[in-house]
């Protein structure tokens, strides 16, 4: 674990020489779209976090001066698949970001969607020497955390202190200069595939770039698109994506759980292709032009084209009425979404005080497609876009830069995580001896 | 299945991707100091690396400097600048030759290669110029404006007859007293020193002009009038004009120097003293001797 902690402190480190730049480049690498935004950071933050012990590793206010989206290539699942072609899709996207901020970026804070996050909740406690909680009491307590085997092919993304207790008191944010005789901590921990990230750290270095941050897709997702009392009260927040579905769940502006679903948009128009036998680029129109799940009369009448070039002139003149698209596209909405459902019930989310759902990313453009989703998970749904951030243009502010924008965020704001505190200090082999000593005169 | 034409763009089927070179260029070009490197630095020392191959190698240096000589050469003796003839104004004949042979230009010459200033001070350098102004005039004409000394007195030098100007500048040798009867005659040595003074004496003894051979400068410090019959008024060093003055005014009254004297002494001008000639010196004694005789009677 401690290996871990190094290499994450290290991303800080490049964060925080990014920072001290004054750019720095935020990537989303969806299996739809890639995604750069250029950031200039525009000083110390003056919004006053309350959440968590606070801006453990720096925050700062910040505008996009430079934005750019390719379409992904070599993407499945969230996951890169075929390197070189990928590497190519985010030097694109990097270059054109560069162009229009007119400046080089070096640092970069990259999120993805894939790679099988698993959530883990963590508990620790230690007993408070001197009765009140100092910055060394809370490293100890986040180090004292029995970490899950997580499996020897994973690494750690995220590890957030959730909530802290104190004695009997729960539910504390800021637990430091609390009195009582012990300190207790929920910790989330989200772990993913390593050869994935290390696929995206090969990509990145091919692109003469240097990591500053890793971010879940589905984190950034909700905490961009999440309203505020949404986030503190518990809320729900679906990513539906191109090749994967994002799902996070949030509380007390903490986020508790994640996962994803290995269904997209792109299995939709997959489908299409295949049931109405059309190229996929045909059946990307027809979805985003004439997709739908919710069949009305009207739709039976509405016919659609589906003109090719293959010669055969009964195949060339086919065409197709909206309700049979929609027939086609609604059994994957709804497959996905029963994954999804199956998902929150497997977290426990009914036991949340709230349970808002918020659906985003491209796919959540689909027309009714908040009704269908009302339906199968049963709670009040919302379609959201992401928080309106400064220098955005008007083209990227759309729900599948839910991710992109989050990350921004999360470049800017981020929440502490186990490795901004320091280490502490009792597991420094000298105060080994010191706590001996303790307990001996404890004891005796 | 895969249609032979081109399918219509309906989605983008690839993204124009920068090769990685083509990508790492444009960060480069991206990085602001490499892009004021480029803007003022590279200038700069590609100037001074062609300056510095340049210059290593010095035959091309020097064909570079003929060729401007040259360039200059050919504008500096284009006809419009050209100096054909000098034209001296102000100066008699012989004067004119020697001016000529004092200025060492040979004409046709460019104008740009005459230092009229340097020639100026060469002509002035000439004993009988006082003055001279040189301009280049249009039509390539080096006109010479000269002011001439006028001589005013002949000095008896050490070393032969000179002429004087008023302000005792030697204007020219002379072969002979006769050649310039017309000028007063002065003679002494340091006598060209005060030229001034001698002309405002002789001035002032204009009654006795006629009578006037010269004025002697005697050892440096005053004057002697040398008239003819060999008489000679010695003047004092200071104020001599006042001296001759009373001179004058006593010829005048009783035409002191008609008579028989060889000297009017007015070195000290509160004791003057006359010497007589010898016929009235033994006049006067006759005269004495008589007059003994007539007393005794
Ligand atoms: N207007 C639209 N209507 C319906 N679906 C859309 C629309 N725009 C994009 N999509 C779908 O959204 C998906 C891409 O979502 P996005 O969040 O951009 O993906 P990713 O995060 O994986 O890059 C694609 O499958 C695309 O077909
Ligand atoms: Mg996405």
């Amino acid at each position: 674990m401690t290996d871990l902690y190094q290499s994450q402190r290290a991303m800080r480190n490049k964060r925080s020489a990014a920072m001290q730049r004054g750019v720095i480049a935020v990537l989303d690498v969806g299996s739809w779209k890639i995604a750069c935004f250029v950031l200039r950071f525009d000083g110390p933050s003056d919004f006053a976090e309350s959440d968590g012990i606070g801006s453990m590793a720096g925050q700062s206010r910040f505008r996009v001066i430079g934005a750019a989206t390719t379409r992904s290539r070599g993407v499945r699942f969230g996951e890169i698949d075929a390197m070189h072609e990928t590497e190519r899709a985010i030097r694109t996207a990097v270059q054109a970001a560069q162009k229009m901020a007119n400046v080089r970026v070096d640092h970069v804070i990259v999120c993805f969607s894939g790679a099988r996050p698993r959530s883990y909740g963590l508990a620790g406690r230690v007993e408070l020497h001197d009765g009140t909680v100092s910055d060394n009491c809370v490293a100890r307590v986040l180090s004292s955390c029995d970490v899950p085997d997580y499996g020897p092919d994973r690494e750690i993304l995220h590890a957030q202190p959730v909530n802290f207790a104190v004695d009997h008191r729960s539910g504390l944010s800021d637990p430091r200069e609390q009195a009582g005789n012990s300190l207790s901590v929920d910790m989330h921990m989200l772990s993913v595939d390593r050869t994935p990230i290390e696929n995206l750290l090969y990509c990145i270095k091919r692109c003469d770039l240097e990591l500053a941050g890793l971010a879940s897709s589905a984190y950034a997702s909700g905490i961009a698109s999440l309203v505020e009392d949404e986030q503190e009260l518990g809320a729900a927040c679906i990513d539906l994506g191109g090749g994967s579905t994002g799902l996070s769940i949030f509380i007390k502006k903490h986020m508790i759980y994640a996962d994803t679903v290995r269904m997209g948009g792109d299995h939709v128009t997959s489908d299409i292709s295949q049931g109405l036998q059309v190229p996929m680029s045909t059946a990307e129109r027809i979805k985003t032009f004439y997709g739908g799940v919710q069949a009305t009369g009207m739709d039976d009448r509405e016919m659609i084209d589906l003109s090719s070039d293959t010669g055969d002139w009964e195949h060339d003149r086919r065409s197709v009425s909206r309700s049979e698209v929609i027939g086609v596209m609604r059994p994957r909405l709804e497959e996905t979404l029963e994954e999804v459902r199956a998902l929150l019930d497997a977290a426990g989310f009914d036991h949340l005080p709230s349970q808002r759902i918020v659906l985003t990313g491209g796919g959540s453009q689909l027309p009714g497609l908040d009704g269908l989703a009302t339906k199968i998970l049963g709670q009040q749904v919302r379609l959201g876009r992401p928080l309106r951030v400064q220098g955005l243009p008007q083209s990227v502010t759309g729900p599948s830069f839910a991710s992109a924008v989050g990350t921004c965020l999360f470049a800017a704001h981020p929440q502490d995580e186990w490795w901004d505190f320091d280490v502490p200090v009792d597991s420094y082999p000298a105060r080994s001896l010191k706590r001996a000593v303790r307990w001996f005169k404890d004891n005796w | 299945m895969r249609s032979l034409r081109p399918r219509k763009r309906s989605m983008p089927q690839h993204d124009p991707a920068p090769s990685r070179v083509a990508y790492r260029l444009n960060r480069l070009w991206l990085t602001p100091h490499f892009r004021r490197f480029l803007r003022f630095g590279l200038p700069v020392l590609c100037v001074l690396t062609a300056f510095a191959v340049f210059v290593s190698d010095q035959e091309r240096v020097d064909g570079l400097v003929d060729r401007m000589v040259e360039l200059r050469r050919s504008v500096e003796e284009r006809p419009e600048f050209m100096v054909n003839l000098m034209a001296i104004d102000g100066a008699s004949a012989d004067l004119a030759v020697d001016i000529r042979e004092v200025v060492p230009v040979d004409l046709p010459r460019s104008s740009f290669d005459l230092d009229l200033e340097a020639m100026r001070q060469q002509v002035e350098s000439l004993d009988a110029v006082r003055s001279a102004k040189l301009s280049v005039k249009s039509g390539g004409v080096l006109q010479v404006d000269v002011t001439e000394r006028v001589p005013a007195v002949v000095w008896r030098s050490p070393d032969g007859l000179e002429l004087l100007d008023a302000e005792g500048h030697r204007v020219a040798a002379l072969d002979s007293r006769k050649s310039r009867p017309d000028l007063m005659l002065i003679a002494g040595e340091g006598a060209d020193h005060a030229v001034a003074e001698a002309l405002a004496l002789a001035h002032a003894a204009a009654p006795v002009h006629d009578r006037m051979i010269g004025l002697i400068r005697v050892a440096e410090h005053r004057w002697d009038i040398v008239l003819d019959r060999g008489q000679r008024i010695m003047l004092p060093e200071r104020s001599p004009r006042v001296a001759l003055d009373r001179v004058m005014a006593l010829n005048g009254v009783q035409d002191l120097l008609a008579r028989d004297l060889v000297r009017v002494d007015f070195r000290n001008p509160k004791r003057p003293i006359l010497r007589l000639g010898a016929d009235a010196l033994a006049a006067l004694e006759a005269e004495s001797t008589n007059e003994d005789k007539r007393n005794s009677n």
